[in-house]
């Protein structure tokens, strides 16, 4: 709160009295308009943003809602676009890239990007086309007073170790359905993804938009998630993660596979028990059949401009944005996200997302018809899960709509 | 009427459906039509906080400069209705070849993701639509003979399923239906088996949205026969009373040939309501178990990221004719009854 109210005096004199806040802001009087997720890092970003340059802009609004990726194209399309900033992760960086609604940073970088980290600039053909200010994955969630009820030894690390561990705590009569993991929709062609880059699959043909998703590394990759689903809540393929994460805070559930996101939530005083809280312990994402590779994939969240707006109107979104991204504002937030700005100081939260990076996790891929192969994998592998076709058929049904899709898409001819 | 006057009455509403029926549904048509065009393709490098990766990306400008001299697309013909995220037409002549048995055909038919939507949307319309309208002039009937005090809390308890917006009440259902929710608990007691949920299986899926579906459509069914049953002629119930017909007599020879009308008019609006059944299957975050065709539709334009038109168009214009298939016995009937009147 002493910060809070440090921040906003700092910029109220800096208002008052000098010319260099003017300057952090870019041109003044523009109209800034940022849409993002609605979650508490892109609530502090946003915020900090507007306590800093609010004053010098003529109008600053912060649109934060959920499935942003539903609407943000139809939303920057039109010139003048409607926001003049979208805050974007990996796959909706390339939704937006694909209709080219994004400008490059470079420019902008030079003038106000000086408190940038190199690793934060998401730079694709040689154009900074983002700047990401935090990281996300999924990873192992575990419960150490469960497993140790139950005889098992650490925290799994693999596959095979959870479902052991899953097994040992069923046989002890702890908990039927030990697993909990997100299945509903989009989260059934994730949790594809995630198998099958830890087994070391590559989903298209190198060079190519061609999928390559039916063959032995995709058969194992069905089969370890169906070796972890056995033990999942009977209504995992409904489950997203408000509802694992329920589960996990009600202690219904003793090893998960959830998103890093979730921890700062999950490990706070509220919506849980000290028990349940005291113990939950978070672990890089587990790997697979003796392979390296965690089974999660690496995401960033970050910020982009419109190309739609005029360039005074980027100017100044990108300086509020900028300027947003700061180690006074991380001292702040520290436990809100895995920052990827100077001065973060890692705390138990971002321990699940840290180990798995550091496992090697691939990046959830910026390829054009990525969502395509995404999509094409949600809606057919339910059926497998369900047990109505066997891995093969399912591999083939996923290749069979993804064709379908790219040919439409014009990916493919 | 004079023909000139009726043109003139009709006109504003003419042209409002030319304007936000007829003319959408010829674009919707059009672009079905249509395919993307070849995307043209870069590889480049990208990089960020995790490392640099191989990438591909699409040439903007390029696809921009094609875009703009044909701005609709590719001309794809039927393509898009034939191929296999439609009526898969060279799937369904492969699987008719390849497998054995009619059983497996029809596993492979519904393997297909069109079959497969069509199956759960005429298994929900055909089971909700009759029960829809026995059930509402069942209450219509029982709400009419209650006493004049209770009549008006009854109506109003009876019409809150049709109040609450169907999202929100889909979203209450799915909570109260959960293991640990309300109804959920309560059948795991009736039953006796801890394990057992509504959301887990397929064939309790469908049973869980088609209750929805009757419950969320009973409210308009009921306040229409309700209405109707304040027209009930007097003198032919009394008639029928004193030639000594029974209660279930006089409701079955008297009052439902009298609301026949309003029979055919529900059934027309719920084959077409329940045809494009959606907002549960969202809510209930069903699609494992269950798709229709409006959901293919939505999730082809929003799942994908960057929407599919054409196989939306193509979905669309599927199910308007699907939804004319299923109108016409009763428009043929209802031509009937009107040209028998005239005469």
């Amino acid at each position: 709160m002493l910060l809070k109210n440090a921040t906003i005096a700092g910029a109220l004199v800096g208002l008052m009295g000098s010319a260099a806040f003017a300057a952090e802001c870019g041109p003044e009087g523009q109209s800034i308009r940022v849409l993002g997720s609605d979650f508490p890092a892109i609530q502090a970003v946003t915020a900090t943003a507007e306590a800093n340059c609010g004053g010098a802009a003529n109008e600053f609004t912060i649109t934060l809602r959920d499935d942003t990726r539903d609407m943000m194209n139809q939303a920057q399309t039109p010139n003048p676009a409607q926001y003049t900033s979208v805050i974007v992760a990996n796959s909706t960086l390339t939704q937006q890239m694909n209709d080219g609604l994004v400008r490059p940073l470079d420019d902008l970088i030079e003038k106000y990007g000086a408190s940038l980290k190199p690793n934060q600039l998401i730079t694709v053909d040689g154009k900074v086309m983002a700047v990401a200010f935090m990281a996300n994955s999924q990873h192992l969630y575990a419960r150490s007073d469960i497993l140790e009820q139950a005889g098992v030894d650490g925290i799994p690390a693999t596959v095979e170790e959870v479902v052991a561990a899953a097994e040992k705590i069923r046989a002890a009569g702890i908990m039927e359905h030990p697993i909990v993991m997100n299945a509903s929709g989009w989260n059934m062609g994730e949790l594809f993804n995630l198998f099958y880059f830890a087994h070391g699959g590559e989903l298209f043909k190198p060079g190519t938009a061609d999928p390559n998703v039916n063959n032995e590394t995709g058969v194992a990759a069905l089969n370890s998630i169906k070796s972890l689903t056995e033990y999942a809540h009977p209504d995992y393929l409904s489950h997203a993660s408000n509802e694992t994460q329920g589960l996990w805070e009600a202690g219904q559930a003793a090893l998960g596979i959830m998103w890093g996101s979730r921890g700062g939530d999950i490990l706070d005083d509220q919506g849980s028990s000290p028990e349940v809280t005291g113990s939950t312990v978070l672990a890089s994402a587990p790997t697979v059949a003796g392979g390296s590779i965690p089974a999660a994939t690496l995401w960033w969240d970050g910020i982009t401009i419109a190309q739609n707006i005029s360039d005074e109107e980027a100017e100044a979104t990108f300086a509020a944005l900028a300027g947003a991204l700061t180690a006074d504002m991380v001292a702040e937030h520290n436990d809100d996200a895995i920052w990827l700005i100077e001065g973060f100081k890692p705390g138990p939260a971002a321990e699940g997302v840290a180990a798995t990076a550091q496992g090697g996790a691939k990046i959830y891929p910026m390829i054009p018809y990525i969502n395509l192969m995404h999509n094409a994998a949600s809606a057919e592998l339910a059926d497998f899960l369900k047990g109505d076709e066997t891995a093969e058929q399912t591999l083939a049904d996923i290749e069979a709509a993804y064709v379908t899709s790219a040919k439409e898409a014009g990916f493919l001819q | 009427m004079k023909h000139r006057t009726f043109f003139w009455f009709i006109l504003p509403t003419l042209s409002a459906m030319v304007l936000f029926i007829a003319l959408p549904i010829v674009s919707v048509a059009v672009q079905s039509l249509y395919i993307e065009h070849e995307q043209v393709l870069v590889v480049t490098e990208s990089c960020g906080p995790f490392g640099c990766d191989e990438t591909t990306t699409i040439d903007t400008e390029a696809t921009a400069a094609l875009r703009s001299e044909q701005p609709l697309g590719r001309f794809n013909g039927l393509g898009t209705y034939t191929n296999r995220a439609h009526l898969a037409f060279s799937e369904i002549g492969e699987a008719w070849r390849t497998t054995e048995s009619l059983g497996d055909f029809f596993n492979e038919l519904l393997n297909l993701p069109f079959y497969w939507a069509l199956a759960f949307t005429l298994t929900y319309t055909f089971v909700v639509t009759p029960f829809v309208i026995v059930l509402g002039l069942a209450i219509a009937v029982g709400v009419n003979n209650l006493p004049r005090l209770f009549k008006g809390p009854t109506i109003f308890i009876s019409l809150l399923p049709m109040i609450v917006t169907p999202l929100v009440g889909a979203l209450i259902l799915f909570w109260m239906v959960d293991a640990d929710g309300v109804i959920g608990a309560l059948l795991q007691r009736l039953f006796n088996d801890p394990s057992l949920s509504l959301k887990a299986t397929t064939s309790l899926n469908w049973v869980m949205l088609i209750v929805y579906g009757i419950w969320s459509s009973l409210p308009f069914s009921f306040i229409v026969f309700y209405a109707g049953l304040q027209t009930v002629p007097h003198d032919t119930m009394e008639a029928a009373m004193i030639d000594g017909a029974t209660k279930w007599q006089r409701m079955i020879h008297v009052v439902v040939p009298h609301l026949m009308p309003l029979v055919v008019f529900i059934t027309l609006i719920q084959l077409m309501d329940n045809f494009r059944v959606f907002e549960p299957i969202i809510s209930f975050q069903a699609e494992a178990h269950a798709r229709s065709l409006s959901w293919i539709i939505y999730n082809d334009l929003i799942a994908a990221g960057n929407p599919l038109y054409g196989s939306a168009g193509a979905t669309s214009l599927l199910t308007i004719i699907g939804v004319a298939f299923l109108l016409t016995p009763v428009l043929i009937r209802t031509w009937r009854d009107f040209n028998r009147k005239s005469v």
